[in-house]
């Protein structure tokens, strides 16, 4: 039933970076579903931007690993969607094609890095999208336009293909509008591959299932202090009250290492980023060089140029952050810091199965609303741990504030997506009847 | 004035395939950028997969060099910007190598053993490579066939006193590596070196990329003698880097500024952590060069100067066991003498000799069929043969051809009878006792049967016939 999909949708979010009109679609267990993917993932003969100037007209010659996963099982890939230049902000604000807004308050942000996948999503342009999550990118969208995201364990799902940003904290998982879509998207991307060494052979196959009865849920507190919103924080215990009446219990614990959390994402991230993003230099991506200057003049004038003032910044950060004299001060810090969520995890995860709490401290921001940068890093405080920690987490929505959607955070021990997907569905089933 | 030289030397792995990709390393005769793939052109999103090969060989390089082998070995990236690299940091190892604390034992100037101490070996991937467009190109062109290629860096410790020394140690190591089978040193640019040489008490000078075992005793040669004629100016030697210019044989400073990078290294994210300390054990290593040389000595009973010579490349000492057959002593001999002194003449590898027909030649020697002046021409047939890409006739074919078949005693006793009645004056000094003059005659004989006869054997002859008074 192979055939080829018509595709021109009303754009009107900015959702997507590049639409594909006529997208080719095969058999499989996505036989001839539109598939939109983030901008940031390779399509061979499809541009990827990672919505920079500076990859603006580079077409990859080779489909990322999960690229190729979809095209195998029938998907047709409809578009490319929009993001945070490289996948750097919280709001798709940073995009060099202007930002996408949310299809539930266009005068509000959807949520970053991968925006555009979520509004596509909240929009109905297209039922699943892929998106990637370095500190919170598929889950911060996912609460925000109200949909679900899944960041899967780290190395559950191939990064062949992925352009960097901080290879040692993102993946990339599944957005649509139900937990059962996102679990069958994550049935398809999640297959081993060699290309891609941090990953193991730990293939997700499963049915999401609605019994949770006896599940121990975690309650961190801080997952409910200072710079959550209390409207936000009741609406979420709610949904954990919800878990408890379908049979599971609840047990306060604590993630001390939270304290640490932002300051190590950040550190690692852009040191990360800083080499990662070395590579674009005018000699091979972007416009051709001026031949007249000195190949590192040249160097710095172009990426100048075509790296956005975040992208710019971080860069900084990273190069600093990485430099002798002050590696050990930070990037060697931020690494203990790390560990020591990762144990937080382990300990907590002795005593519960699950650990829920919100997704974003607050609700959708306005366009333009969050100016200066700390205090927008400091948005990604809920969802960073579980990047820091490689522990799956899942986004699902669970009411509104002020007509805003809050999404509810269930995260699992590691190569356990499949009982935050059990959890996710749980709650939705019940909220839906 | 001691002078204390330490050598960093990267060796070009011989693997079939790239250090993290599937890309095909031989590409020497091939158009540039035609062994690549998204991996080695580091393009976005590509992820760079450890060649289980070349750990191995790093392995192999650690166990002879006996070293340690730590539990925990780490990629690193080391990040700087250059045309060449392609993902604009260059994937290696930093704090954690792959091998430390191991040895080498080479001979001293004063020809005694001593121990050159290795600190340590790690892996790492080659850049690719810039082609200058000759006539002022406004642009330089880069071929990435080399990107990836999976070097062993290999760092000793300042133990060596003078440039020969260092020499020795390369040619040492060298053998080591081709016993090993990790190295093809026939491959351009498979070994560069770094050397650090100071004169002691007094700063280090780091000579970069020397491609040659001749380049790093000329430019170590060139800086002992710079350094010191700076100190007996009462000036002093500046830290610093300098490049050798091959052709010039000398060495020039690099601008500093240039050479001041902070690689920001860190842990490559996209590699696992390298547990490897107990594939050691399973490695088996072959007869290195010493353990062969005295095997040599000890079975074939040959000179430990042949020994040394023979067992100096694994190729000819292959060669020679194939053809050291009933007498060894005589295989050694000329193995390692003639052979190999022609072989250098042509500028010819052992590798396009069959060994069958050199066999077959001292099959011939033996048998004295041939004498020995005889056998080096029916050699040299044979190589210019080889040499020429023809088909290597059989040594006893050429001798058929050439007539070169040893004389018997009575084939040239009218020789012998003419050079006798040519030369009253030297028969009468033979008898009166100069032994010369037998040798004269003899020499005057061979001339005449154009060395086909053999020596021995003609001095006895020339002598009968003097003193019985001709046949």
């Amino acid at each position: 039933m192979a055939g080829t999909l018509k595709f021109s949708p009303d754009d009107r979010y900015n959702a997507f970076i590049t639409t594909c009109r006529e997208a080719p679609f095969g058999d499989g267990a996505l036989g001839g579903t539109a598939i939109a993917v983030k901008d940031n993932i390779s399509t061979a003969g499809i541009r990827t931007t990672c919505a920079s100037r500076i990859l603006e007209s580079y077409v990859p010659p080779y489909d990322a690993h999960v690229v190729g996963l979809l095209r195998r099982e029938g998907a047709a890939i409809v578009g490319k969607t929009n993001m945070d230049e490289f996948g750097m902000g919280t709001t798709t604000e940073t995009s060099a094609f202007g930002p996408t807004r949310n299809p539930v308050d266009p005068e509000r942000v959807p949520g970053g890095s991968s925006g555009g996948s979520a509004a596509a999503v909240a929009a109905g342009l297209v039922p699943m999208a892929l998106g990637t999550d370095t500190g919170g990118s598929i889950r911060c969208p996912a609460a925000f336009c109200g949909i679900v995201g899944l960041k899967p364990t780290y190395g559950r799902v191939s990064r062949y293909g992925l352009i960097a940003y901080a290879n040692s904290l993102e993946q990339i998982g599944p957005m649509a509008r139900t937990v059962e879509d996102v679990s069958r998207l994550m049935s398809v991307i999640a297959k081993y591959d060699f290309h891609d060494s941090t990953m193991l052979d730990r293939p997700y196959d499963h049915r999401p299932t609605a019994d949770i009865a006896g599940l121990r849920v975690g309650v961190p507190e801080e997952y409910f202090g200072e710079g959550v919103d209390p409207r936000v924080a009741e609406t979420v215990r709610d949904a954990i009250g919800v878990l408890e009446g379908l049979g599971a219990s609840t047990v306060p614990v604590s993630i001390p290492g939270m304290r640490h959390a932002l300051a190590a994402y950040y550190v690692i991230c852009t040191s990360e980023a800083s080499s990662n993003l070395a590579r674009f230099d005018g000699v091979r991506y972007g416009p051709a060089v001026d031949t007249r200057k000195t190949w590192h003049e040249a160097y710095q004038d172009l990426r100048q140029e075509l790296f956005g003032k975040e992208v710019r910044r971080r860069i900084m950060l990273g190069t600093f952050a990485l430099s002798a004299g002050y590696a050990g001060r930070y990037y060697a810090k931020a690494q203990v810091a790390r560990r020591n969520i990762k144990e937080d995890f382990e300990r907590a995860f002795r005593e519960v199965d699950i650990i829920a709490g919100p997704t974003m401290p607050t609700v959708a921001f306005r366009l333009g609303e969050k100016t200066d940068p700390l205090s927008m890093y400091l948005s990604d405080i809920l969802t960073v741990p579980a990047n820091l920690a490689g522990v799956p987490a899942i986004s699902v929505p669970c009411g509104r504030v002020d007509g805003l959607p809050v999404g509810f955070q269930l995260m699992g021990r590691q190569f356990e997506d499949e009982r935050v997907v059990d959890a996710a569905f749980a709650y939705e089933q019940e909220v839906r009847r | 004035m001691k002078t204390i030289v330490g050598l960093e030397i990267h060796v070009q792995l011989a693997t079939t395939t790239k250090l993290f990709c599937g890309c095909s390393t031989d590409y020497r005769d091939d158009e540039p950028n035609t062994h690549c793939c998204p991996i080695c052109l580091g393009l976005p999103g590509a992820l760079p997969r450890l060649n289980r090969k070349a750990v191995e060989y790093g392995l192999r390089v650690a166990k002879a060099l006996d070293m340690e082998v730590p539990e925990d070995s780490e990629f690193a990236r080391k990040n700087y910007f250059y045309p060449d690299l392609p993902k604009a940091y260059q994937v290696t190892q930093y704090d954690k190598p792959l091998a430390v604390a191991g040895t080498v034992e080479i001979e001293d100037d004063e020809g005694h053993e001593k121990i050159v101490r290795i600190t340590r070996v790690h892996l790492e991937e080659d850049p690719g490579r810039l082609v200058h467009v000759a006539g002022g190109s406004k642009y330089s062109l880069v071929d990435y066939n080399r990107s990836g290629i999976p070097l062993l860096e290999i760092v000793t410790e300042p133990d060596m006193r003078s440039p020969q020394e260092a020499r020795r140690f390369l040619n040492k190591l060298r053998t080591i590596l081709e016993y090993l089978g990790v190295f093809d040193g026939d491959r351009e640019g498979s070994l560069r070196v770094d050397a650090n040489i100071s004169l002691e008490g007094s700063q280090r000078v780091e000579v970069k990329n020397i491609s040659s075992y001749k380049g790093v005793e000329k430019a170590l040669t060139f800086e002992v003698t710079r350094q010191k004629n700076l100190l007996r100016r009462g000036q002093t030697v500046t830290r610093e880097t300098r490049h050798f210019m091959e052709g010039r044989g000398i060495t020039t400073s690099a601008r500093s500024k240039e050479e001041e990078h902070d690689y920001r290294y860190f842990p490559e994210p996209d590699l696992r952590p390298l547990r490897v300390a107990e594939w050691v054990a399973a490695i088996d290593l072959p007869e290195l060069p010493v353990a062969r040389k005295n095997r040599f000595m000890q079975q074939y009973g040959i000179s430990l100067n042949h020994a040394r010579t023979l067992t100096g490349d694994p190729k000819l000492a292959d060669f020679y066991e194939e053809v050291a057959g009933v007498d060894p002593v005589l295989a050694a001999t000329w193995v390692s003498d003639t052979l190999l002194g022609e072989l250098n003449y042509r500028d010819m590898s052992i590798a396009a000799v069959p060994p069958g027909r050199i066999a077959e030649l001292l099959g011939l020697l033996r048998s004295e069929t041939i004498t020995d002046k005889a056998g080096v021409q029916v050699l040299r047939e044979m190589l210019d043969a080889c040499a020429a890409g023809k088909p290597c006739e059989m040594p006893a074919a050429i001798v058929k051809r050439e007539g070169l078949g040893k004389a018997t005693g009575g084939e040239f006793t009218p020789i012998v009878q003419a050079v006798i009645a040519a030369n009253p004056q030297a028969v009468e000094d033979y008898r009166i006792g100069k032994k010369g003059a037998l040798n004269f005659l003899v020499g005057q004989v061979m001339k005449e049967t154009r060395g086909r006869a053999d020596p021995r054997e003609l001095g006895r002859i020339v002598s009968g016939c003097i003193e019985t008074g001709g046949v």
